[in-house]
Protein backbone atom coordinates (compact mmCIF):
# COMPACT_ATOMS: atom_id res chain seq x y z
CA UNK A 1 0.00 0.00 0.00
CA UNK A 2 1.89 3.19 -1.23
CA UNK A 3 -0.55 5.16 1.01
CA UNK A 4 0.61 3.40 4.27
CA UNK A 5 4.27 3.91 3.42
CA UNK A 6 3.67 7.76 1.90
CA UNK A 7 1.74 8.32 5.87
CA UNK A 8 4.92 7.14 7.74
CA UNK A 9 6.78 8.73 6.01
CA UNK A 10 5.50 11.80 6.02
CA UNK A 11 3.57 12.15 8.77
CA UNK A 12 5.41 9.61 10.70
CA UNK A 13 9.27 11.20 10.97
CA UNK A 14 8.08 14.58 11.85
CA UNK A 15 6.03 12.93 14.68
CA UNK A 16 8.56 10.73 16.00
CA UNK A 17 11.10 13.95 15.23
CA UNK A 18 8.62 15.59 17.57
CA UNK A 19 8.44 13.39 20.32
CA UNK A 20 12.08 12.57 20.43
CA UNK A 21 13.23 16.33 20.33
CA UNK A 22 10.67 16.84 23.41
CA UNK A 23 12.71 14.70 25.48
CA UNK A 24 16.10 15.74 24.00
CA UNK A 25 18.00 18.81 25.91
CA UNK A 26 21.63 19.37 24.81
CA UNK A 27 22.08 16.03 23.79
CA UNK A 28 21.03 13.92 26.46
CA UNK A 29 17.70 12.44 27.67
CA UNK A 30 15.66 14.83 30.17
CA UNK A 31 12.40 15.96 30.97
CA UNK A 32 13.25 19.72 31.60
CA UNK A 33 11.69 21.03 28.14
CA UNK A 34 8.43 18.95 29.16
CA UNK A 35 8.34 20.54 32.63
CA UNK A 36 8.91 23.96 31.20
CA UNK A 37 6.33 23.60 28.73
CA UNK A 38 4.02 23.09 31.56
CA UNK A 39 5.28 26.16 33.33
CA UNK A 40 4.68 30.02 33.72
CA UNK A 41 3.61 31.97 30.68
CA UNK A 42 3.46 28.53 28.93
CA UNK A 43 0.92 27.17 31.08
CA UNK A 44 -1.06 29.94 30.81
CA UNK A 45 -1.58 30.00 27.26
CA UNK A 46 -2.22 26.07 26.94
CA UNK A 47 -5.15 26.54 29.51
CA UNK A 48 -5.97 29.98 27.79
CA UNK A 49 -6.33 27.62 24.31
CA UNK A 50 -8.07 25.27 26.32
CA UNK A 51 -10.73 27.49 27.89
CA UNK A 52 -11.43 29.53 24.50
CA UNK A 53 -11.92 26.28 22.59
CA UNK A 54 -14.02 24.95 25.27
CA UNK A 55 -16.16 27.99 25.49
CA UNK A 56 -16.56 27.80 21.95
CA UNK A 57 -17.42 24.25 22.01
CA UNK A 58 -20.02 24.64 24.29
CA UNK A 59 -21.44 27.54 23.15
CA UNK A 60 -21.35 26.97 19.14
CA UNK A 61 -22.73 23.40 20.25
CA UNK A 62 -25.69 24.95 21.71
CA UNK A 63 -26.61 27.96 19.21
CA UNK A 64 -25.68 25.41 16.52
CA UNK A 65 -28.06 22.87 17.48
CA UNK A 66 -31.09 25.67 18.11
CA UNK A 67 -30.30 26.81 14.48
CA UNK A 68 -30.02 22.96 13.12
CA UNK A 69 -33.40 22.66 14.84
CA UNK A 70 -35.33 25.48 13.56
CA UNK A 71 -34.10 24.61 9.75
CA UNK A 72 -34.91 20.74 10.10
CA UNK A 73 -38.59 21.76 11.63
CA UNK A 74 -38.79 24.51 8.27
CA UNK A 75 -41.40 23.60 5.74
CA UNK A 76 -39.37 25.43 3.19
CA UNK A 77 -36.69 23.22 1.48
CA UNK A 78 -35.38 26.63 -0.03
CA UNK A 79 -34.38 27.50 2.84
CA UNK A 80 -33.15 24.54 4.22
CA UNK A 81 -31.06 24.02 1.19
CA UNK A 82 -29.74 27.49 1.34
CA UNK A 83 -28.34 27.28 5.07
CA UNK A 84 -26.97 23.79 4.52
CA UNK A 85 -24.78 25.15 1.68
CA UNK A 86 -23.94 28.63 3.27
CA UNK A 87 -23.06 26.12 6.10
CA UNK A 88 -20.48 24.22 4.26
CA UNK A 89 -18.91 27.83 2.82
CA UNK A 90 -18.77 29.19 6.34
CA UNK A 91 -17.41 26.01 8.05
CA UNK A 92 -14.40 26.34 5.74
CA UNK A 93 -14.37 29.96 6.09
CA UNK A 94 -11.09 30.41 8.70
CA UNK A 95 -7.83 31.72 8.60
CA UNK A 96 -6.72 35.03 7.01
CA UNK A 97 -9.68 35.89 5.33
CA UNK A 98 -11.94 35.43 8.04
CA UNK A 99 -10.03 37.80 10.67
CA UNK A 100 -9.69 40.14 8.34
CA UNK A 101 -13.35 40.00 7.23
CA UNK A 102 -13.68 40.71 11.30
CA UNK A 103 -11.56 43.20 11.69
CA UNK A 104 -13.59 45.36 8.73
CA UNK A 105 -16.63 44.79 10.70
CA UNK A 106 -15.65 45.53 14.46
CA UNK A 107 -12.07 46.36 14.62
CA UNK A 108 -11.14 49.58 15.60
CA UNK A 109 -11.64 51.41 12.80
CA UNK A 110 -14.29 48.31 11.11
CA UNK A 111 -17.84 49.48 9.33
CA UNK A 112 -19.80 48.76 12.28
CA UNK A 113 -17.36 49.74 15.05
CA UNK A 114 -17.60 53.88 13.69
CA UNK A 115 -21.38 53.75 12.56
CA UNK A 116 -22.07 52.99 15.92
CA UNK A 117 -20.09 54.61 17.61
CA UNK A 118 -18.63 51.42 19.71
CA UNK A 119 -14.82 52.74 19.97
CA UNK A 120 -16.28 55.18 22.78
CA UNK A 121 -17.81 52.65 24.90
CA UNK A 122 -14.53 50.75 24.99
CA UNK A 123 -14.90 48.09 22.84
CA UNK A 124 -12.68 46.21 21.20
CA UNK A 125 -12.17 42.67 18.95
CA UNK A 126 -8.85 42.12 20.30
CA UNK A 127 -9.44 40.63 23.43
CA UNK A 128 -10.73 36.95 24.56
CA UNK A 129 -14.72 37.76 24.14
CA UNK A 130 -13.99 38.86 20.79
CA UNK A 131 -11.70 36.05 19.31
CA UNK A 132 -14.34 33.86 20.80
CA UNK A 133 -17.14 35.74 18.57
CA UNK A 134 -14.54 34.96 15.68
CA UNK A 135 -14.20 31.10 16.67
CA UNK A 136 -18.20 31.05 16.27
CA UNK A 137 -18.38 32.24 12.89
CA UNK A 138 -16.90 28.96 11.54
CA UNK A 139 -18.22 27.10 14.72
CA UNK A 140 -22.08 27.31 14.53
CA UNK A 141 -21.93 26.38 11.33
CA UNK A 142 -20.02 22.88 11.23
CA UNK A 143 -22.51 22.01 14.33
CA UNK A 144 -25.34 22.50 12.12
CA UNK A 145 -23.83 20.37 9.40
CA UNK A 146 -22.78 17.55 12.16
CA UNK A 147 -26.29 17.96 13.91
CA UNK A 148 -29.10 17.92 11.10
CA UNK A 149 -28.48 14.72 10.01
CA UNK A 150 -28.84 13.53 13.83
CA UNK A 151 -31.96 15.80 13.69
CA UNK A 152 -33.76 14.20 10.50
CA UNK A 153 -32.96 11.41 11.68
CA UNK A 154 -35.31 11.45 14.91
CA UNK A 155 -38.69 9.78 13.65
CA UNK A 156 -41.66 11.56 14.01
CA UNK A 157 -43.56 8.43 15.02
CA UNK A 158 -41.21 8.70 17.97
CA UNK A 159 -43.23 12.12 19.22
CA UNK A 160 -46.06 11.22 18.04
CA UNK A 161 -46.07 7.89 20.34
CA UNK A 162 -45.15 10.05 23.26
CA UNK A 163 -48.06 12.80 22.65
CA UNK A 164 -50.38 9.86 22.57
CA UNK A 165 -49.04 8.92 25.82
CA UNK A 166 -49.67 12.11 27.38
CA UNK A 167 -45.93 13.82 27.19
CA UNK A 168 -45.97 17.32 27.31
CA UNK A 169 -43.48 19.05 24.70
CA UNK A 170 -40.38 19.20 27.45
CA UNK A 171 -40.88 15.59 28.49
CA UNK A 172 -40.63 14.57 25.22
CA UNK A 173 -37.36 16.27 24.77
CA UNK A 174 -36.13 15.49 28.33
CA UNK A 175 -37.07 11.61 27.90
CA UNK A 176 -36.16 10.92 24.29
CA UNK A 177 -35.01 14.02 21.81
CA UNK A 178 -32.34 14.66 24.09
CA UNK A 179 -30.83 11.34 24.65
CA UNK A 180 -30.75 10.27 21.25
CA UNK A 181 -29.40 12.98 20.08
CA UNK A 182 -26.71 13.37 22.89
CA UNK A 183 -23.87 11.33 20.58
CA UNK A 184 -24.24 13.51 18.21
CA UNK A 185 -24.53 16.78 19.81
CA UNK A 186 -21.51 15.69 21.93
CA UNK A 187 -19.81 14.57 18.44
CA UNK A 188 -20.12 18.08 16.97
CA UNK A 189 -18.79 19.79 20.47
CA UNK A 190 -15.61 17.69 20.40
CA UNK A 191 -15.17 18.49 16.96
CA UNK A 192 -15.62 22.37 17.81
CA UNK A 193 -13.05 22.09 20.46
CA UNK A 194 -10.64 20.68 17.93
CA UNK A 195 -11.21 23.43 15.11
CA UNK A 196 -10.91 26.18 17.99
CA UNK A 197 -8.21 24.42 19.78
CA UNK A 198 -5.74 24.01 16.60
CA UNK A 199 -7.00 27.41 15.03
CA UNK A 200 -3.58 29.70 14.48
CA UNK A 201 -3.83 31.58 11.40
CA UNK A 202 -7.17 33.94 12.38
CA UNK A 203 -5.53 34.10 15.84
CA UNK A 204 -2.41 35.57 14.37
CA UNK A 205 -4.21 37.86 11.56
CA UNK A 206 -6.37 39.23 14.41
CA UNK A 207 -5.05 39.37 18.19
CA UNK A 208 -0.96 38.60 17.22
CA UNK A 209 -0.23 38.14 20.90
CA UNK A 210 -2.19 39.65 23.14
CA UNK A 211 -4.50 36.78 23.95
CA UNK A 212 -2.16 33.80 25.46
CA UNK A 213 -2.87 30.78 22.86
CA UNK A 214 -0.91 27.97 22.78
CA UNK A 215 -0.63 27.91 18.91
CA UNK A 216 0.72 31.66 19.04
CA UNK A 217 3.91 30.54 21.32
CA UNK A 218 4.58 27.43 19.13
CA UNK A 219 4.66 29.38 16.41
CA UNK A 220 7.02 32.43 18.28
CA UNK A 221 9.71 30.09 19.65
CA UNK A 222 9.31 28.27 16.27
CA UNK A 223 10.55 31.45 14.26
CA UNK A 224 13.31 31.68 16.80
CA UNK A 225 11.67 33.79 19.13
CA UNK A 226 13.17 31.82 22.67
CA UNK A 227 16.65 31.83 24.94
CA UNK A 228 19.02 29.76 23.13
CA UNK A 229 19.04 26.03 24.50
CA UNK A 230 14.95 26.07 24.40
CA UNK A 231 14.37 25.39 21.06
CA UNK A 232 12.81 22.11 21.90
CA UNK A 233 10.25 23.47 24.35
CA UNK A 234 8.29 24.09 20.68
CA UNK A 235 7.92 20.74 20.61
CA UNK A 236 6.85 20.15 23.78
CA UNK A 237 4.49 22.19 23.61
CA UNK A 238 3.22 20.70 20.39
CA UNK A 239 3.07 17.50 22.60
CA UNK A 240 1.17 18.96 25.08
CA UNK A 241 -1.12 19.93 22.63
CA UNK A 242 -1.48 16.20 20.76
CA UNK A 243 -2.10 14.89 24.09
CA UNK A 244 -5.00 17.00 25.06
CA UNK A 245 -6.48 16.91 21.55
CA UNK A 246 -6.20 13.21 21.60
CA UNK A 247 -7.59 12.75 24.82
CA UNK A 248 -11.23 14.89 23.32
CA UNK A 249 -10.75 12.83 19.87
CA UNK A 250 -11.06 9.69 22.25
CA UNK A 251 -14.29 10.75 23.45
CA UNK A 252 -15.51 11.44 20.08
CA UNK A 253 -14.97 8.18 18.15
CA UNK A 254 -16.89 5.68 20.60
CA UNK A 255 -19.31 8.11 20.74
CA UNK A 256 -19.85 8.52 16.56
CA UNK A 257 -20.74 4.71 17.12
CA UNK A 258 -23.22 4.93 19.22
CA UNK A 259 -25.31 7.04 17.44
CA UNK A 260 -24.74 5.98 14.64
CA UNK A 261 -26.83 2.96 16.15
CA UNK A 262 -30.00 4.91 16.51
CA UNK A 263 -29.81 7.02 13.44
CA UNK A 264 -30.59 4.85 10.27
CA UNK B 1 -27.34 36.20 0.20
CA UNK B 2 -28.39 40.25 1.09
CA UNK B 3 -32.25 39.75 0.57
CA UNK B 4 -32.24 36.41 2.90
CA UNK B 5 -32.90 38.43 5.89
CA UNK B 6 -36.59 39.83 4.72
CA UNK B 7 -36.98 36.50 2.89
CA UNK B 8 -36.82 34.83 6.00
CA UNK B 9 -39.29 36.58 8.01
CA UNK B 10 -41.79 36.32 5.82
CA UNK B 11 -41.35 32.71 5.12
CA UNK B 12 -41.41 32.09 8.84
CA UNK B 13 -44.53 34.78 8.99
CA UNK B 14 -46.53 32.71 6.69
CA UNK B 15 -45.14 29.05 7.78
CA UNK B 16 -47.34 26.67 10.08
CA UNK B 17 -45.97 24.40 12.26
CA UNK B 18 -46.49 21.24 11.30
CA UNK B 19 -47.04 18.44 13.76
CA UNK B 20 -47.73 20.74 16.66
CA UNK B 21 -51.44 19.95 17.56
CA UNK B 22 -53.15 22.72 19.24
CA UNK B 23 -49.92 25.16 19.98
CA UNK B 24 -49.13 26.66 16.55
CA UNK B 25 -47.89 29.74 17.95
CA UNK B 26 -44.74 29.31 20.02
CA UNK B 27 -42.48 27.53 17.92
CA UNK B 28 -43.49 30.05 15.47
CA UNK B 29 -42.13 32.56 17.29
CA UNK B 30 -38.17 30.84 18.21
CA UNK B 31 -37.72 29.77 14.87
CA UNK B 32 -38.13 32.86 13.94
CA UNK B 33 -36.17 34.30 16.39
CA UNK B 34 -33.57 31.90 15.87
CA UNK B 35 -33.14 32.00 11.89
CA UNK B 36 -33.04 36.32 12.02
CA UNK B 37 -30.78 35.98 14.80
CA UNK B 38 -28.35 34.18 12.87
CA UNK B 39 -28.82 36.01 9.46
CA UNK B 40 -28.05 38.79 11.28
CA UNK B 41 -24.54 36.85 12.84
CA UNK B 42 -23.90 35.60 9.79
CA UNK B 43 -24.70 38.08 7.21
CA UNK B 44 -23.11 41.63 8.73
CA UNK B 45 -19.19 40.74 8.86
CA UNK B 46 -19.98 39.95 4.66
CA UNK B 47 -22.09 42.93 3.85
CA UNK B 48 -19.49 44.96 6.54
CA UNK B 49 -16.60 43.71 4.68
CA UNK B 50 -18.22 44.52 1.40
CA UNK B 51 -18.99 47.85 2.80
CA UNK B 52 -15.43 48.64 4.09
CA UNK B 53 -14.28 47.52 0.46
CA UNK B 54 -16.10 49.79 -1.69
CA UNK B 55 -15.79 53.24 0.63
CA UNK B 56 -12.90 55.28 0.01
CA UNK B 57 -13.06 58.34 2.87
CA UNK B 58 -14.17 61.46 1.75
CA UNK B 59 -15.10 59.97 -1.61
CA UNK B 60 -17.75 57.73 -1.04
CA UNK B 61 -18.13 54.70 -3.51
CA UNK B 62 -15.67 52.97 -5.23
CA UNK B 63 -14.56 49.81 -6.60
CA UNK B 64 -11.03 51.02 -6.62
CA UNK B 65 -9.67 48.49 -4.16
CA UNK B 66 -10.93 45.61 -6.37
CA UNK B 67 -8.96 46.54 -9.55
CA UNK B 68 -5.79 46.82 -6.87
CA UNK B 69 -6.15 43.18 -6.10
CA UNK B 70 -4.74 42.73 -9.87
CA UNK B 71 -2.27 45.13 -9.85
CA UNK B 72 -0.77 44.40 -6.26
CA UNK B 73 2.68 43.53 -5.96
CA UNK B 74 2.95 39.15 -5.61
CA UNK B 75 -0.57 38.80 -6.34
CA UNK B 76 0.03 36.86 -9.41
CA UNK B 77 2.84 35.22 -8.00
CA UNK B 78 1.10 34.07 -4.86
CA UNK B 79 -2.32 32.52 -6.26
CA UNK B 80 0.22 30.73 -8.79
CA UNK B 81 2.11 28.82 -6.71
CA UNK B 82 -0.97 28.05 -4.35
CA UNK B 83 -3.01 26.98 -7.38
CA UNK B 84 -0.22 25.02 -8.83
CA UNK B 85 0.19 23.27 -5.16
CA UNK B 86 -3.33 22.57 -5.10
CA UNK B 87 -3.64 20.45 -8.10
CA UNK B 88 -0.07 18.67 -7.59
CA UNK B 89 -2.08 17.61 -3.79
CA UNK B 90 -4.55 17.02 -5.95
CA UNK B 91 -3.11 14.30 -8.39
CA UNK B 92 -0.99 12.66 -5.43
CA UNK B 93 -4.11 12.41 -2.85
CA UNK B 94 -6.28 10.84 -5.29
CA UNK B 95 -3.00 8.95 -6.96
CA UNK B 96 -2.64 7.48 -3.54
CA UNK B 97 -6.19 7.49 -2.03
CA UNK B 98 -8.31 6.06 -4.89
CA UNK B 99 -6.46 2.49 -5.36
CA UNK B 100 -6.24 2.15 -1.35
CA UNK B 101 -10.13 2.77 -0.64
CA UNK B 102 -10.71 0.50 -4.07
CA UNK B 103 -8.31 -2.07 -1.85
CA UNK B 104 -9.43 -1.94 1.21
CA UNK B 105 -13.17 -2.52 -0.26
CA UNK B 106 -12.42 -5.32 -2.56
CA UNK B 107 -9.18 -7.40 -1.45
CA UNK B 108 -8.26 -6.45 1.87
CA UNK B 109 -11.09 -5.71 4.27
CA UNK B 110 -8.89 -6.14 7.49
CA UNK B 111 -7.06 -3.29 6.76
CA UNK B 112 -9.90 -0.80 6.81
CA UNK B 113 -9.96 0.07 10.58
CA UNK B 114 -5.93 0.55 9.48
CA UNK B 115 -7.14 3.14 6.77
CA UNK B 116 -9.63 4.52 8.89
CA UNK B 117 -6.99 5.44 12.06
CA UNK B 118 -4.51 6.82 9.11
CA UNK B 119 -6.72 8.59 8.04
CA UNK B 120 -8.33 10.23 11.50
CA UNK B 121 -4.35 11.11 12.50
CA UNK B 122 -4.08 14.21 10.98
CA UNK B 123 -7.54 15.34 12.08
CA UNK B 124 -6.35 14.88 15.93
CA UNK B 125 -2.54 16.00 15.25
CA UNK B 126 -3.15 20.12 14.93
CA UNK B 127 -1.48 21.51 11.81
CA UNK B 128 0.94 23.51 14.09
CA UNK B 129 2.43 20.22 15.64
CA UNK B 130 3.12 18.45 12.55
CA UNK B 131 4.87 22.06 11.04
CA UNK B 132 7.32 21.74 14.40
CA UNK B 133 8.02 18.35 13.44
CA UNK B 134 8.84 18.82 9.64
CA UNK B 135 10.93 22.27 10.14
CA UNK B 136 12.98 20.35 13.06
CA UNK B 137 13.67 17.46 10.21
CA UNK B 138 14.11 19.93 7.64
CA UNK B 139 16.71 21.98 10.31
CA UNK B 140 18.51 18.63 10.65
CA UNK B 141 19.87 18.81 6.42
CA UNK B 142 22.77 21.04 7.34
CA UNK B 143 23.37 19.45 10.33
CA UNK B 144 23.68 16.20 9.86
CA UNK B 145 23.28 15.00 6.35
CA UNK B 146 25.25 17.36 4.57
CA UNK B 147 27.60 14.76 2.83
CA UNK B 148 25.21 12.16 1.86
CA UNK B 149 22.36 12.70 -1.14
CA UNK B 150 19.80 13.03 0.95
CA UNK B 151 20.86 16.58 1.54
CA UNK B 152 20.14 17.24 -2.22
CA UNK B 153 16.85 16.04 -2.11
CA UNK B 154 16.02 18.26 1.50
CA UNK B 155 17.04 21.25 -0.72
CA UNK B 156 15.21 20.39 -3.68
CA UNK B 157 12.16 19.54 -1.59
CA UNK B 158 11.97 23.26 -0.42
CA UNK B 159 12.69 25.34 -3.33
CA UNK B 160 10.99 28.39 -2.88
CA UNK B 161 9.64 28.13 -6.68
CA UNK B 162 7.58 24.91 -5.79
CA UNK B 163 8.09 23.83 -2.18
CA UNK B 164 7.41 19.78 -3.01
CA UNK B 165 7.86 19.71 1.14
CA UNK B 166 4.09 21.87 1.29
CA UNK B 167 2.57 19.21 -1.40
CA UNK B 168 3.43 16.46 1.02
CA UNK B 169 1.89 18.19 4.05
CA UNK B 170 -0.93 19.19 2.01
CA UNK B 171 -1.43 15.44 1.20
CA UNK B 172 -1.20 14.45 4.89
CA UNK B 173 -4.08 17.31 5.43
CA UNK B 174 -6.09 16.14 3.01
CA UNK B 175 -5.97 13.24 3.28
CA UNK B 176 -9.22 12.86 5.81
CA UNK B 177 -11.38 14.59 3.80
CA UNK B 178 -10.15 12.78 0.31
CA UNK B 179 -10.98 9.27 2.32
CA UNK B 180 -14.18 10.45 3.97
CA UNK B 181 -15.83 11.24 0.15
CA UNK B 182 -14.32 8.28 -1.54
CA UNK B 183 -15.23 5.79 0.42
CA UNK B 184 -18.32 7.47 0.42
CA UNK B 185 -18.48 7.44 -3.42
CA UNK B 186 -17.43 3.69 -3.44
CA UNK B 187 -20.36 3.19 -1.28
CA UNK B 188 -22.98 4.22 -3.52
CA UNK B 189 -21.81 1.92 -6.44
CA UNK B 190 -21.58 -1.98 -6.04
CA UNK B 191 -17.47 -1.60 -6.80
CA UNK B 192 -17.21 -5.69 -6.30
CA UNK B 193 -20.49 -6.22 -8.83
CA UNK B 194 -18.69 -3.91 -11.03
CA UNK B 195 -15.38 -5.13 -10.66
CA UNK B 196 -16.12 -8.77 -11.41
CA UNK B 197 -17.70 -8.02 -14.59
CA UNK B 198 -15.80 -6.16 -15.63
CA UNK B 199 -12.58 -9.21 -14.79
CA UNK B 200 -14.99 -11.92 -15.79
CA UNK B 201 -15.31 -9.75 -19.55
CA UNK B 202 -11.04 -9.94 -19.84
CA UNK B 203 -10.41 -6.32 -18.16
CA UNK B 204 -7.09 -5.93 -16.89
CA UNK B 205 -7.16 -4.47 -13.31
CA UNK B 206 -6.11 -0.83 -14.41
CA UNK B 207 -8.63 -1.15 -17.12
CA UNK B 208 -11.06 -1.90 -14.00
CA UNK B 209 -10.05 1.22 -12.47
CA UNK B 210 -9.82 3.35 -14.98
CA UNK B 211 -12.45 2.82 -17.12
CA UNK B 212 -15.14 1.04 -14.81
CA UNK B 213 -15.04 2.31 -11.29
CA UNK B 214 -13.40 6.05 -11.95
CA UNK B 215 -16.44 6.78 -14.55
CA UNK B 216 -18.51 6.15 -11.81
CA UNK B 217 -16.71 8.03 -9.13
CA UNK B 218 -16.69 11.39 -10.79
CA UNK B 219 -19.02 13.60 -8.06
CA UNK B 220 -17.03 11.70 -5.45
CA UNK B 221 -13.41 12.71 -6.81
CA UNK B 222 -14.81 15.97 -8.03
CA UNK B 223 -15.88 16.73 -4.23
CA UNK B 224 -12.47 15.12 -2.62
CA UNK B 225 -11.17 17.54 -5.19
CA UNK B 226 -12.59 20.64 -4.24
CA UNK B 227 -12.09 19.92 -0.62
CA UNK B 228 -8.67 19.91 -1.21
CA UNK B 229 -8.01 22.67 -3.13
CA UNK B 230 -10.02 24.72 -0.81
CA UNK B 231 -8.07 23.66 2.33
CA UNK B 232 -4.44 24.07 0.21
CA UNK B 233 -5.50 27.68 -0.92
CA UNK B 234 -6.49 28.54 2.41
CA UNK B 235 -3.57 27.18 4.14
CA UNK B 236 -1.52 29.69 6.54
CA UNK B 237 -0.02 27.94 9.51
CA UNK B 238 2.34 25.20 7.58
CA UNK B 239 3.24 27.94 4.74
CA UNK B 240 4.52 30.87 7.02
CA UNK B 241 6.01 28.84 9.46
CA UNK B 242 8.02 27.12 6.74
CA UNK B 243 8.08 30.58 5.14
CA UNK B 244 6.77 30.27 1.50
CA UNK B 245 4.50 32.88 -0.08
CA UNK B 246 1.51 31.05 -0.98
CA UNK B 247 -1.88 33.32 -1.36
CA UNK B 248 -3.02 33.41 2.22
CA UNK B 249 0.41 34.24 3.83
CA UNK B 250 0.26 37.30 1.02
CA UNK B 251 -2.70 38.20 1.76
CA UNK B 252 -1.41 38.68 5.38
CA UNK B 253 1.86 40.29 4.13
CA UNK B 254 -0.09 43.53 2.53
CA UNK B 255 -2.72 44.20 5.23
CA UNK B 256 -0.32 45.92 7.28
CA UNK B 257 0.18 48.19 4.19
CA UNK B 258 -3.35 47.99 2.14
CA UNK B 259 -5.73 47.22 4.45
CA UNK B 260 -8.74 47.55 2.02
CA UNK B 261 -6.79 45.65 -0.63
CA UNK B 262 -6.50 42.77 2.05
CA UNK B 263 -10.31 42.59 2.97
CA UNK B 264 -11.24 43.20 -0.73
CA UNK B 265 -9.06 39.93 -1.36
CA UNK B 266 -10.91 38.38 1.90
CA UNK B 267 -14.06 39.02 0.21
CA UNK B 268 -13.34 37.73 -3.75
CA UNK B 269 -11.54 34.58 -1.96
CA UNK B 270 -15.36 33.79 0.05
CA UNK B 271 -17.14 34.54 -3.15
CA UNK B 272 -15.25 31.94 -5.07
CA UNK B 273 -15.40 29.68 -2.73
CA UNK B 274 -19.17 29.88 -2.64
CA UNK B 275 -19.14 30.16 -6.46
CA UNK B 276 -16.97 26.61 -6.72
CA UNK B 277 -19.08 24.79 -4.08
CA UNK B 278 -22.77 25.87 -5.50
CA UNK B 279 -21.54 24.67 -8.35
CA UNK B 280 -20.30 21.28 -7.54
CA UNK B 281 -23.40 20.87 -4.97
CA UNK B 282 -25.81 21.44 -8.47
CA UNK B 283 -23.84 19.31 -10.42
CA UNK B 284 -24.26 16.05 -7.99
CA UNK B 285 -27.91 16.86 -7.74
CA UNK B 286 -28.32 16.72 -11.33
CA UNK B 287 -26.21 13.39 -11.64
CA UNK B 288 -28.54 12.12 -8.74
CA UNK B 289 -31.75 12.99 -10.25
CA UNK B 290 -30.21 11.43 -13.68
CA UNK B 291 -29.61 8.18 -12.41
Amino acid sequence: MPLLVFVVIVFGVPMLVLLGGTFTKEGAFSTANLTESLQGAYLTALLGSVKISALVAVLGGVLGTFLAQAVVTSRFRTLREAVLTASGVLANFGGVPLAFAWIATLGNSGVVTTTLGLGQHGWSLYNFWGLTLVYLYFSIPLQVLTVVPALDGLRPQWREAAQNNGASTWQFWRYVGIPVLTPALLGGVVLLFGGAFSAYATAQAMVGSTVPLVTLKIADALTGNVLIGHENVALALSLDMIVVAGLVMAVYLPLQRRSARWLR
Amino acid sequence: MASLTPQVTTQVATGTAPARGGRPRRPRVWRGVVLVLAAVYFLVPLIASFVFTVEVPNQGFSLDAYGQIFSAEGFGGSLLLSLGLGVATIVLVLLLTLPAAVAVRLGAPRLRPVLEVVCTLPLVVPPITFVAGISTVLRWGPDYLATTPLYQTMIAVQNPDFPVVLVLAYVVLALPFAYRSLDAGLGAIDVRTLSEAARNLGASWPHVLLRVIIPNMRSAMASASFLTLALVLGEFTIARLLSFETFPNWIYRISGSQAQVSVAVSVFSLLITWLLLLALSSAGARQRSGS
